[in-house]
């Protein structure tokens, strides 16, 4: 379908997905996800434990192929490519800070790995004298202190600190979508709440569409212009502007027990 | 008793041919870090991939081809060596040190076909060698030719691989060695990386085995046996003993590399001293293994009694 309408930053056409499947473990994860993201969409995420809401976003990354189903981004049908392909439209901040960053390698090394983002690696000079004083700048916007330890192993950072050089580094090249997986979720309460200031500053600057990822419902209702709820594999609710920003915590946990039954009681979900 | 009966002067005269050996192995623990710590992989493709630059080298040389072109081909089908182990693993999908041990043992056969027996000599007088037993232990020049050439060229070895791993193509590698995840994440194709990798250690084992064959003379079909315990020695006692005097310098990563090399020298003294101290010759490779397992005990030694200050991340 060529005259396939532009304009979809990312488009899931009935996107499946079933772990281990025929046998004992086996775990229907994606079970016909639909969703369209207009360009600049900023979307936030919510669902009970195994809703699908990371296997959702991991799906887009490509960390494994989907049984059935298509994704395109930007215009561009990546169903069939590999993780590394996809990298090229992709950016993406991980739950555990270890993920993102290579630890053994220094704050600047990092970030011009990132900043090679879908090109090819060449036997060019890893990290030229320009992009160490652009990346001293970028650091020093974090006002982290980072500025100053460019060839500082990342190992040697915070959490945080390493999930703020990884936002940085996937804004470096700007991607079509910037995927946001629980990000703050393994961080104490304040250095969560600078982190997501500096999601949604990065994401401003740079207008970006993104997805982002979160067990803290009031997180969910107060970023973003748009909010999806998954459940048992699939987006159950979706809503966008003046009826987003009206939303209240209470509303999302009636909107919950609504389609658990009743029964739902996520301790994660009401603590927060 | 038995001390009296030993001559420290035969010590003594055993170290420059312990230093020769640990320069020249030395090349070969260059190939065996970049495996074992930057890409993380336990290669023993090393045991196979030094007999066949050894038997590549020596054959080539009989063939009447320069000893300086043989050498080049050790490396150059060394490198075949490792792009087999990493196909083996990336594409068909087998763990890493297996696949090792798939290409390491049929290697075995490889190198019994390419010198159609067991081992093979050549002869100093007949061809003009890179290095030999023989320039050792002949006049001072001679000497200071062959430790001036072999140290030259480890540290020309070690400037390229320190410019290749901060290009794009050798951060590229080091970041799939570390956290695939990341690599992953940020476009890098970590099966071309790890092929890579692989293919460039194994071409230093291949060279370091045409080096070697060279040096004794002869190439065996056995004489990679037990290879990557030397690498893994020289790696270890280089990172124990001059860890942190590396971690500390400007260029790090090449005063890491020496510090392999320097590992690697000293791994032959202490062989040479237990030779010299009349342990039978046969319980060399029982030793080398207790040198390996007690150098890789110390970090974790250290680290057990410097836990105490440090507190939970």
């Amino acid at each position: 379908m060529s005259g396939e309408n532009r304009g979809y930053a990312l488009e899931l056409k009935n996107v499946h997905k079933t772990f281990n499947a025929g046998t004992i473990n086996e775990k229907v994860a994606l079970e016909g996800v639909e969703l369209q993201l207009e360009d600049g969409d900023f979307v936030t995420i919510i669902g009970g434990n195994g809703a699908g809401k990371s296997t959702m976003l991991n799906a887009i990354a490509g960390v494994w192929p989907v049984d059935t189903g298509s994704i395109v981004i930007g215009g561009t049908d990546v169903t069939s490519l590999p993780e590394h392909k996809r990298a090229k439209y992709l950016g993406r901040v991980f739950q555990d800070p270890m993920t993102g960053t290579a630890k053994t390698m220094s704050i600047e090394e990092n970030m011009a790995i990132a900043a090679r983002r879908g090109k090819r690696r060449s036997l060019k000079w890893g990290v030229t004298k320009e992009e160490k004083e652009r990346y001293k700048a970028m650091l020093k916007t974090l006002d982290l202190g980072l500025e100053d330890r460019l060839t500082s192993k990342v190992g040697l950072l915070s959490g945080g600190q390493r999930q703020a050089v990884t936002l940085l580094m996937a804004s470096l090249q700007k991607p079509n979508l910037l995927l946001l997986d629980e990000h703050t979720a393994a961080l104490d309460p304040k250095t969560a709440a600078k982190v997501l200031a500096l999601s949604d500053k990065i994401i401003e600057e740079n207008g970006l569409t993104a997805m982002m990822v979160t067990h803290n419902m009031k997180d969910a209702i107060t970023h973003g212009n748009r909010l999806i709820m998954m459940h048992e594999g699939r987006v159950i609710y979706d809503v966008r502007g003046e009826e987003k920003r009206n939303l209240h915590v209470s509303d999302l946990l009636a909107k919950f027990e609504e389609v658990s039954g009743g029964e739902f009681a996520n301790d994660r979900m009401i603590l927060a | 008793m038995i001390l009296l009966s030993l001559n420290p002067l035969s010590l003594f005269r055993a170290m420059p041919g312990a230093c020769a050996q640990g320069l020249i192995w030395g090349i070969m623990a260059l190939g065996v870090y970049i495996t074992y710590r930057l890409l993380d992989f336990a290669d023993l493709t090393v045991d196979g991939s030094l007999a066949l630059g050894g038997a590549t080298a020596v054959m080539l040389i009989r063939a009447g081809v320069n000893p300086w072109i043989a050498l080049i081909a050790a490396f150059a089908i060394g490198m075949l060596a490792g792009m087999i182990t990493g196909l083996l693993h990336t594409v068909l999908g087998i763990p890493g040190i297996l696949s090792s041990i798939l290409t390491q043992i049929s290697l075995y056969s490889i190198n019994l076909n390419i010198m159609g027996k067991s081992n093979q000599a050549i002869n100093v007088d007949q061809y003009k060698l890179v290095v030999s037993l023989r320039y050792i232990s002949g006049d001072a020049l001679s000497k200071f030719m062959f430790y001036g050439g072999v140290i030259g060229g480890c540290l020309v070895l070690i400037a390229i691989l320190y410019c290749y791993f901060g290009t794009e193509q050798g951060q590229a590698i080091r970041a799939t060695g570390c956290n695939m995840n990341m690599a992953k994440a940020q476009g890098i194709n970590t099966n071309f990386h790890t092929v890579l990798a692989l293919m460039i250690s194994n071409g230093l084992v291949g060279l370091c085995g045409g080096l070697y064959a060279q040096y004794q003379g002869a190439a065996d079909v056995n004489m990679g046996r037990g290879a990557i315990v030397i690498g893994l020695a020289a790696v270890i006692i280089g990172e124990v003993l001059f860890g942190k005097f590396c971690a500390k310098r400007k260029m790090a990563f090449a005063f890491t590399l020496m510090s392999v090399i320097v590992g690697a020298i000293i791994y032959y003294i202490v062989i040479a001293f237990v030779l010299w101290l009349k342990m039978p010759s046969d319980d060399m490779k029982l030793f080398s293994a207790l040198v390996v397992a007690i150098f890789l005990w110390i970090p974790e030694l250290k680290g057990k009694h410097s836990k105490k200050g440090v507190a939970k991340q």
